[in-house]
């Protein structure tokens, strides 16, 4: 028992530098997409719009003003989910060209920090694109923020990452699949429900009012959402990636 | 030819007991207080969704399994899991809605557990498709295992929907509340539903082995002319 100690300590101590390496490493995939996104915005401003422009073609569907606002935390999350699709799809048709992304395979890199790092940038962008359009649907719909503007971060964040975690891993596998463009809603869609219903009655009842504080609740379902996505996705990316058997 | 016979063996038994339970669960099983006869639609209903719940956990060991081990038989083990479970699923759907019709008034309602049900059969209709498009074996192996786990989550959200939110749809119902004759007739079909299901998993696999095989064989050589 006394020859344990050490070889734990050990382990403990290699578990925490793979940790601290993988950590570092997803950073610079991190800070290498927004790079490329800073270089050339066109996805994000092409995002933007295509959220923007769900958003709109929504308000003119519904009837009366009423109706939008009752509606506006839904439009909201429906515009910002259509548009992931479309941002993820991006994100991954520039890794592919000149095999990008093989060759980020065969970096000496972990292939779970090229999944936080690419996730982590999708998150970014998707929650700068909700932070635009939430003043936008507040003026559109003609609601107001009755909860803490607080929990409305709070939404967006969460419902931006609880998006970018399965989505990330989903659009590495449909990427280099035929008719991607498909398969991504088809395989993300019914796997993000759950955030689509925390986020948009989330969101509602931050507009509404919600005298029984039930928002809370659906940030936990967010928060719970996460936990469980951002590993397990993680866990799967190297093998989506890598293909093959063993 | 020897897992042939016994497929044979086992779908003849399961048909066999299937059309017993049927006959139990239509003429002799005791009619509800309130719905009458139709509470019958019950004793399909809900073995479909009990099996439904188990091929898909099935699909889900198979996807663990194969990503552990990488053995070929796994992931067409987990092909034909997820094709039953997606038999099944549009079976327990479209028998909650007879049931729905005359009982709530509605075919569908948005409720948790209805949603569930139908996010997961969209879910594993998905990874279906997904494996239809992929032509490269091993990454379709590999692709539809980390689908599949991550599809699953929605089983234990189905299964447990009915307790996490205020529904519509009933708890589920124990042995205790329930009038013993139908408590045996539910068993009975249940039994039925699951042999049917081991045995169309049975007969995919092998359907699903052979092309698998015939997909990694070499090319025939070329004609030798006359």
């Amino acid at each position: 028992m006394t020859h344990l100690g050490p070889i734990i300590g050990q382990a403990l101590w290699l578990f925490v530098r793979v940790v601290v390496e993988v950590i570092r490493q997803a950073f610079w995939v991190f800070a290498k997409d927004v790079l490329v996104e800073i270089r050339s915005p066109s996805r994000f401003i092409g995002v933007m719009f295509f959220a923007f422009a769900v958003i709109f073609m929504v308000a003119f569907a519904s009837n009366t003003t009423d109706v939008m606002r009752r509606q506006a935390g839904g439009v909201l999350w429906i515009g910002l989910l259509l548009a992931s699709t479309r941002s993820l799809d991006q994100s991954f048709a520039a890794e592919l060209e000149h095999n990008a992304l093989e060759g980020q395979t065969l970096w000496p890199v972990h292939p779970t920090a090229i999944f936080f790092g690419k996730a982590l940038a999708n998150a970014v962008i998707l929650i700068i694109v909700g932070t635009i359009l939430t003043p936008l649907s507040i003026a559109m719909f003609d609601v107001t923020v009755r909860g803490s503007w607080l929990q409305m971060a709070g939404f967006i964040v969460l419902g931006s990452t609880a998006l970018a975690a399965p989505g990330t891993l989903f659009t590495a596998i449909t990427s280099q699949a035929r008719g991607s463009s498909v398969l991504l809603p088809l395989l993300m869609f019914p796997l993000v429900v759950p955030v689509l219903m925390a986020a948009a009655r989330g969101t509602t009842l931050i507009f509404l009012p919600d005298p029984m504080d039930q928002s809370t609740a659906w940030l936990i379902a967010l928060v719970a959402f996460n936990v469980i996505h951002w590993p397990l996705a993680g866990l799967l990316f190297g093998r989506v990636v890598e293909g093959g058997t063993h | 030819m020897k897992g042939f016979k016994w497929e044979n063996a086992l779908g003849i038994f399961a048909v066999a007991l299937f059309f017993w339970a049927q006959y139990m669960a239509l003429f002799t099983a005791p009619a509800e207080r309130h719905m009458n006869e139709v509470v019958r639609i019950l004793f399909v209903h809900v073995p479909a969704a009990w099996i439904a719940l188990v091929t898909f956990t099935l699909a889900f060991i198979g996807a663990c399994g194969f990503l552990l081990t990488g053995r070929r038989s796994m992931d067409w083990f987990v092909e034909a899991s997820v094709e039953v479970g997606i038999v099944m699923t549009g079976l327990l759907i479209a028998l909650g809605s007879l049931f729905a019709k005359p009982t709530w008034n509605v075919w569908w309602e948005w409720e948790p557990r209805l949603t569930s049900c139908a996010t997961m059969l969209i879910s594993f209709v998905g990874i279906m498709v997904l494996r239809s498009t992929v032509k490269d074996a091993d990454r379709r192996a590999v692709w539809t295992a980390a689908a599949t786990l991550l599809s699953f989550v929605n089983v234990p959200i189905v299964y447990f929907s009915v307790r996490w939110w205020v529904t519509v749809h009933q708890l589920q119902s124990s042995p205790a509340t329930v009038d013993p004759e139908m408590v045996f007739v539910l068993r009975a079909n249940a039994f039925a539903f699951l042999f049917i299901a081991i045995w169309m998993i049975a007969k995919r696999w092998r359907i699903a082995k052979m092309r698998g095989l015939a997909e990694s064989a070499p090319p025939l050589p070329p004609e030798v002319p006359a």
